[in-house]
């Protein structure tokens, strides 16, 4: 973030305001102020304020209704107790356990292709410019359309399974859409492909940025292209890996779309993340404060990633 | 960059050896491309298709007797939820929706990227902070105070109506959600315009003034007619946002003649009574992505840099 305007060349006409200028001048000077104020009132009210209330309803004993006696932190009590409740596995358990395996396996396998496909097309491609758009065009359908579409590919009777019976491959078998402990992993596989050419686009860009007489005085010190790109392209592509992480996880924690789509929840709401958790407790099980408590939890999880990230980006960096 | 593979540094292979390397190279390239095209394809093929030809044919054949009939019957005549009249009426309710809902979110981001940028008070980092931060928060977190504040606005707008005969628009879901797309698309607009006009020229702005050109005849004469490509970024990042939502347009009007394209499609797919029509879903996912598909295909490069300046940095 640059500082163009910094105070010495600030455009605002505060030094020309007098003790006595007319109400119109100075309202001229409260103009901007004026024209930001409402967007940035919304925000205030409807997100920050909005929040407030979140948590103020996460310690009531909410149920169908709000209500808005504060009972203290049974719901957290109850979330936490979930949290260890494995055998019979709560919905809670399941919500995060499946977060941790879809937010892992989502961000680390979009990273890696993304990058992979994004050297690949790096490599003086004839037609790059018909095969990127093709590993892109996903990030543009919702994610109903392309939990639609895997619903279809992925299911036993009609899709990938049927076709490669019909191949003659009889013994192939593939039922993870219908089972309850792999339901999770066809999540990864339609988020990847909806998301990992996004990444090879922000990847492509970074390879792009990087100067080529770093590479050429590499290569005339001998280097491989194995070496080149482990040694001095990847570290050079930090900044890239940073950025496509913190959109990856903030996609991953909001990922509720999908999971709906795909799998309706999955069987006996084995595919659920915790997004899906609340919108259920909230909405269909009237276990409001349940429901809030965990939505908490995700802006927590989220905050933690974050608002470093924005601290650091928006620092006044001296120039 | 790609200097990796100039012939001319690359003579110790040989030919045969870099022969074989572009093949893999494109080998992979056009696997990758499969994986990608393979369910759209599929969606495709499956929408031309009679229901027998699917029973009895294979996902990846083409139609052998291409019928438009499944386009049709999910445009005018599927059922979604209980109501069978096609998806047409969600689809221009999603219109809608968007239309106003990107206008306004668009045009709002513009004026604030002017101020915060061109007539920074004290304080403006952490006013931009504050609404950069609200893009990123996990919506469950004020669904329901906004549905509550929606609830209450609907029952005002109710006895408005029985005392004037006018609502203004209080609990119509599709002003709704116009109004909760735009209070938190904000952010992004926000961000966009700022990070683009923070590259434009302040000392045009300060010869503007010395001419004595107000804040708005600025915003108008200077800024807005240089900020073409970040409309049109803005516009398309806004409309795929909002066409494709399904959290908000599920919660704040998931039933009745107000839902969006998205809910009703996951209405007429997860309708389980009689025969499940596959290619009519598929001819209803079709024609709830070709929006945004047309969008992306006729204006890809702005896509594509939209969705980067959401990753905040370019």
């Amino acid at each position: 973030m640059s500082t163009v305007a910094e105070t010495n060349i600030k455009p605002t006409p505060e030094h020309g305001t007098r003790p006595g200028a007319s109400i119109r001048s100075r309202l001229q000077d409260a103009l901007p102020k004026i024209v930001l104020a409402p967007s940035f009132a919304i925000t205030v009210v409807f997100v920050y304020g909005f929040i407030l209330w979140t948590v103020y309803l996460s310690f009531t004993n909410s149920k169908t209704f709000p209500s808005y006696a504060i009972t203290g932190s049974r719901a957290y009590q109850r979330l936490w107790r979930w949290t260890f409740e494995s055998d019979p596995p709560s919905s809670w358990y399941t919500s995060i356990t499946n977060m941790g395996i879809f937010g892992f396996l989502y961000i680390f396998i979009c990273l890696a292709l993304g990058l992979f496909l994004a050297i690949l097309l790096d490599q003086k491609i004839r037609g790059e410019g018909m095969l990127r758009p093709i590993y892109l065009y996903p990030m543009a359908l919702s994610f109903i359309v392309t939990g639609v579409a895997w619903k279809w590919f992925l299911d036993p009777g009609l899709g990938l399974e049927q076709t490669l019976h019909q191949w003659g491959w009889t013994s192939f078998h593939f039922d993870w859409i219908k089972n309850k402990d792999f339901v999770i992993y066809t999540v990864v596989i339609a988020g990847v492909w909806q998301a990992s050419g996004f990444i090879m686009a922000m990847f492509l860009a970074g390879l792009r940025g990087i100067d080529g007489e770093i590479m050429k005085a590499a290569q005339i010190d001998g280097a491989t292209t194995f070496q080149l790109y482990r040694r001095i392209v990847i570290p050079l592509l930090r900044p890239v890996f940073l950025s496509a992480f913190i959109v990856l996880a903030h996609l991953a924690i909001k990922s509720y779309d999908l999971v709906v789509a795909l799998t309706s929840g999955g069987p006996g709401g084995s595919a659920w993340l915790p997004s899906n958790f609340m919108y259920e407790y909230t909405f269909k099980r009237n276990e409001m404060a349940v429901g809030s408590a965990s939505a908490v939890i995700m802006l927590m999880t989220i905050t933690a990633i974050i608002v470093p990230y924005l601290y650091s980006e928006l620092r006044e960096r001296p120039r | 960059m790609s200097v990796i593979a100039t012939p001319a540094r690359q003579s110790t292979g040989g030919t045969s050896a870099r022969t074989i390397n572009r093949i893999v190279i494109y080998g992979l390239l056009a696997l990758f491309a499969l994986f990608y095209l393979m369910p759209l394809f599929v969606m495709l093929v499956t929408s031309f298709k009679t229901m027998e030809e699917i029973q009895n044919g294979n996902m990846l054949a083409l139609p052998q007797a291409p019928t438009f009939e499944p386009w049709a019957k999910a445009w005018g005549e599927t059922c979604v939820g209980l109501t069978c009249a096609g998806i047409k009426g969600y689809f221009w309710n999603s219109i809608k929706m968007v239309v106003p809902a990107v206008l306004i979110s668009t045009l709002l981001g513009a004026l604030n990227g002017y101020v915060l940028t061109k007539w920074r008070f004290r304080g403006h980092t952490l006013v931009f902070g504050l609404m950069l931060f609200a893009c990123f928060i996990p919506f469950q977190s004020v669904l329901l105070p906004m549905a509550t504040i929606l609830g209450s606005l609907g029952r005002f707008g109710v006895t408005l109506r029985n005392a004037t005969g006018f609502s203004f628009g209080l609990g119509n879901p599709t002003v709704n959600l116009v109004f909760v797309h735009v209070v938190y698309g904000l952010g992004f607009t926000t961000l966009f315009f700022r990070n683009y006009y923070e590259a434009f020229p302040t000392e045009l702005i300060k010869a503007a003034q010395v001419d004595g050109a107000s804040f708005f005849q600025i915003f108008r004469r200077i800024m807005l007619p240089n900020s073409m490509p970040i409309f049109v970024v803005t516009v398309i990042y806004q409309f795929t946002n909002i066409w494709n939502d399904f959290l908000f347009a599920s919660a704040y009007a998931g039933t009745g003649d107000a839902m969006p394209m998205t809910v009703a499609l996951n209405n007429v797919v997860n309708t389980s009574t009689g025969v499940v029509e596959y290619n009519v879903n598929m001819a209803a996912a079709m024609i709830a992505a070709l929006p945004t598909l047309l969008v992306y295909v006729v204006a890809g490069r702005y896509f594509v840099r939209g969705l980067m300046a959401g990753a905040v940095k370019g």
